[in-house]
């Protein structure tokens, strides 16, 4: 009984997560427009998909922003974290509590305060919205995460390694790259993909700073849902969606299996076969 | 560091959309192959770049397959690079310039837009010299209020408002502007989302001049339209394309030149000019002040005024076209179906154009309308 | 070097975080023309029933996001070590389908002639509006954030030792006594990180109440984009709004602080 109400509550929750992805995919294989009426079965929609240019240009912009400001996120936050982690206790904790801001504030309060900066220096010193303001904006809400995940990688980090290094005659540089970004390197990794796909699926912020010249693939579909989301939209995000799917299982499986391996060996040591 | 798979796939998938999309521009190349070359090719080695800011779907794009794209005949023609871009409504458009957020070369607002911005010289005089084809503009649509001495703007369409119905449940079209006061249709009805357009409605029901800016009939109008605001299941824009099409609402005020796409889509569909009246509306090309490339965007202009192009433009948007070359390669079904060329008997007698309001009637009204779209009552 | 290594993300952070709020604290109590005003903040009172209806829309939507994601939270927690990585990756992976399309594939499925009132009129049950209501906007929010809730109660509940279940279970606990008395409080921290996480998003969302609120349902969001991109011109009112919202949030987190004592640093990692 227990176990039976377990299941149809995992049922009902998966459902629930996956109704409007399964919507979304099913109509990119409508024949007609329409997102309410399945008329018939085609590929029509992938095929217009790579031809129309707005769509795929809007897609690159999407896809350099992010790019660009993850790197350089990941950069400048990699370096702020080993500057924050010696820090003196008041100015630690005040640095961190401006890096909070920007993950605490509402986004729209973000997107809307960079905007009237944007719009203050654009009167004053003659450059427009558009790719530079966006990745200011997405480095500017991407960083904190990175050092969000840098921060505990610091932490666990062992303070003798580093003296050790410096008595083996290293200079700060080469301990920095020898000894303590291999050290945090899983947590750069990770506050590099957080930060990727955070500037991937943002619309708000960059909704107010992108001016005009640039449009990224989220305000491209907002300003689709004020007429209809072509089936193309569709498309493209099943795609995007088949390929991460196929990945994570494809990860998960290597991982199972090299969880196995690492068993068996376990017990193969341990004499039990 | 899981999703690392993830990401190089999908940069992987990208690219290789990318290069598997080669074009053929047969269509593009073909209408503009006897346009006057060496006019178009005057900026073609300086690497100019326009912004053009559009209303949705409000050009001929391509997209549907047949169509011509116009933006790409363009760059093909004159070198010129285009951005386009879109905004939903006149206010949206005039948030943007007025913020300093935008760098816009072309713009297309509406009449009283046009001459609130040229009010606040937010606009550039554009020089006819360099637009041969404004000769093809009917003299109907020069001179016109917004813009009497034709300094700031080029027509590219104009249209009325009237009434978009499902006929399957609205089967006698014998109905005026009440019909959206008509609880008959609570949660069925659909509203403009801009304050101009919304206010409109109301205005001819009360008999009041669309551009009043006494603040007691202002204060009326929005009184009406508050007692309306029940009824309504949401105000939109362009996603009346979609809830009238998926049969979610039956009756919505809009645009005849969206009508007709909308009829042409979906064959329960009606539309209805009411008798009593109505806007008309014309939106031009502008080049706002700050434009840096006029030249190229003066071009623009004259290119979207060759008759082809028109046409093309007309046949994908289903406006009306000002534009007397492109009026005579129309059908005679389109130009009598009495949509999108009413009569000029009623042009004359039954509709108004909007002109902009001053300043305080101007605010007065964004002020009500806020308190109109705020006001709180919670369904569950 | 280590010194100044934080020194281009300090000045980075004040030019782009820090003088933007001042711009937005600068522009709310100041008239178009410059000069100072109360009159923005005043005029923001007007729309309380607004930041009303937000604050309680957020609050509930916090409220159901939490009650259904802990029992999955919990769930997934007691699974195996392989198959809970799977069923995270599971739960999370709606999240790489762009927001606003999967906010708008919901029309799809709660409109008038949707997906579910035609299962319903096939059982020869009378349509039911769904869309354009409150509950739509509710239902919009518990599935954009629901993740956001999710993740941290497991991460948390993931960590709790095993053994001081048993222990319960030994001095006599029942199961759901032991969930009361141990895991609840134990997974405090992931609570409290969940309810930020969704609480903060869900009172300035914009989008979800456009898409799915219909003509009553204007929430601060829609209120602040209005005065800045929108119908309604303004930015200085637009200004006073978000002002008033931060300052909302604020005392929101102080709150929540004040109930939640664990390590600041910690926390948000979660």
């Amino acid at each position: 009984m227990k176990k039976a109400s377990k299941y149809i509550y995992l049922t009902l929750m998966m459902i629930f997560l996956y109704a409007p992805i399964l919507v979304l995919i099913i109509f990119s294989f409508n024949t007609t427009k329409s997102h309410s009426v399945m008329s018939g079965f085609s590929f029509k929609w992938y095929q217009q998909l790579f031809r129309d240019s707005a769509i795929m240009s809007s897609l690159m912009s999407t896809v350099i922003v992010a790019i660009i400001s993850s790197i350089v996120s990941t950069v400048l936050g990699t370096f702020a974290a080993l500057g924050i982690n010696s820090m003196k206790k008041l100015p630690r904790s005040a640095t961190l509590g401006v890096n909070n801001i920007p993950m605490i504030n509402p986004e729209i309060v973000t997107g809307v305060s960079l905007m009237l900066l944007f719009v203050f220096f654009a009167a004053r010193m003659n450059f427009k919205m558009g790719y530079a303001t966006l990745i200011i904006a997405h480095i500017t809400f991407d960083t904190p995460y990175v050092i969000l995940n840098i921060m505990p990688k610091f932490r666990q980090m062992d303070k003798n390694l580093l003296d050790a290094a410096a008595d083996l005659g290293c200079t700060p540089m080469q301990t920095f790259f020898k000894v303590t970004l291999p050290e945090i390197l899983p947590g750069v990794l990770s506050g590099f993909l957080m930060a990727f796909t955070y500037s991937l699926d943002d619309f708000v912020v960059s909704y107010f700073v992108s001016g005009d010249t640039v449009q990224t693939l989220p305000i491209k579909i907002y300003s689709m849902t004020r007429r209809q989301v072509s089936p193309k939209i569709n498309a493209l995000s099943t795609l995007i969606f088949a390929v991460v799917v196929i990945v994570l299982i494809g990860k998960n499986i290597v991982e199972i299996k090299r969880e196995k391996k690492l068993n068996k060996y376990k017990l193969h040591r341990r004499g039990e076969i | 560091m899981k999703k690392i798979w993830c990401l190089a796939s999908i940069l992987v998938l990208i690219a290789g959309v990318f290069t598997a999309c080669g074009q053929n521009n047969q269509l593009e190349t073909q209408v503009i192959s006897n346009m006057d070359k060496e006019y178009y090719s005057q900026l073609a080695e300086e690497g100019v770049e326009i912004n053009v800011a559009n209303w949705g779907e409000y050009i001929s794009d391509g997209s549907d397959g047949e169509s011509i794209n116009v933006v790409k005949a363009f760059e093909l023609l004159t070198g010129i690079k285009v951005n386009y871009i879109n905004y939903a409504t006149n206010e949206e458009l005039y948030a943007k310039m007025k913020a300093g957020a935008s760098n816009y070369d072309i713009i297309i607002p509406s009449d009283y837009m046009i001459s609130k911005m040229a009010g606040e010289n937010m606009l550039a005089h554009i020089d006819f010299n360099n637009i041969p084809n404004y000769n093809n503009i009917s003299d109907d649509y020069k001179g016109l209020e917004f813009d009497p001495e034709d300094k700031y703007s080029v027509p590219y369409f104009w249209g009325t408002v009237g009434i978009i119905y499902n006929k399957n449940v609205i089967k006698d079209d014998n109905f005026d502007w009440e019909i959206l006061w008509d609880e008959k249709y609570k949660d069925n009805m659909l509203m403009f989302d801009n304050p101009r357009d919304a206010f409109a409605i109301a205005q001819i029901r009360l008999g009041y001049s669309l551009n009043t800016e006494d603040t007691k009939e202002l204060e009326k109008t929005a009184e009406l339209l508050k007692e309306q605001k029940g009824l309504v299941q949401a105000y939109v824009m362009d996603e009346i394309f979609d809830r009238m099409g998926a049969e979610e609402a039956v009756v919505a005020p809009y645009y005849a030149g969206d009508a007709v796409s909308l009829m042409a889509e979906y064959d329960f569909l009606g539309f209805k000019v009411p008798d009593s009246g109505t806007n008309m509306f014309v939106d031009s090309f502008c080049i706002p002040a700050t434009s840096k490339n006029k030249k190229a965007a003066e071009m623009f202009i004259n290119f979207m005024l060759e008759p082809e192009i028109g046409l093309a433009n007309t046949e994908f948007v289903c406006y009306s076209t000002p534009n007397t070359k492109t009026y005579e390669l129309l059908s005679d079904q389109v130009k009598n179906d009495g949509i999108s060329y009413p009569s000029k008997e009623y042009l004359n007698s039954k509709t108004e154009a909007f002109k902009c309001l001053g300043s305080g009637a101007d605010k007065v009204m964004s002020e009500l309308w806020t308190e109109i779209r705020s006001e709180v009552n919670i369904d569950l | 070097m280590k010194k100044i290594a934080a020194a281009p993300y300090q000045l980075w952070m004040a030019i782009f975080v820090i003088v933007p709020l001042f711009i937005v604290a600068y522009f709310a109590f100041t008239t178009d023309s410059g000069a100072f005003t109360l009159e923005n903040i005043i005029k923001t009172a007007d729309y309380a029933p607004i930041f009303a209806r937000s604050i309680g829309f957020a609050a509930l939507a916090t409220v159901i996001c939490l009650i259904i994601a802990y029992p999955l939270a919990y769930i997934i927690a007691n699974m195996s070590k392989n198959v809970q990585s799977t069923m995270i990756m599971i739960v999370m992976l709606p999240m790489w389908m762009n927001f606003l399309l999967r906010t708008y594939a919901w029309q799809t499925i709660i409109g008038n002639n949707g997906i579910i009132n035609n299962l319903l009129s096939m059982v020869g049950i009378e349509p039911i509006k769904m869309l354009n209501t409150s509950g739509a906007v509710i239902l919009g929010m518990v599935y954009d954030y629901i993740p956001f809730m999710i993740l941290p109660l497991y991460t948390v509940m993931a960590k709790i030792d095993k053994s001081i279940m048993e222990a319960a279970g030994d001095l006599g606990c029942n199961g759901f006594q032991s969930i009361l008395k141990v895991t609840i409080p134990l997974s405090m921290p992931g609570i409290i990180s969940g309810i930020t996480m969704v609480f903060v998003p869900a009172i300035s969302t914009f989008i979800i109440s456009k898409m799915l609120g219909g003509s009553s349902n204007l929430l601060i969001g829609d209120l602040i984009e209005m005065q800045f991109l929108g119908t309604s011109y303004n930015p200085n009112l637009g200004a006073g709004i978000s002002f008033v919202l931060m300052v909302i949030i604020l005392i929101v987190m102080a709150f929540i602080n004040l109930i939640d004592k664990s390590d600041q640093e910690e926390k948000v990692i979660i």
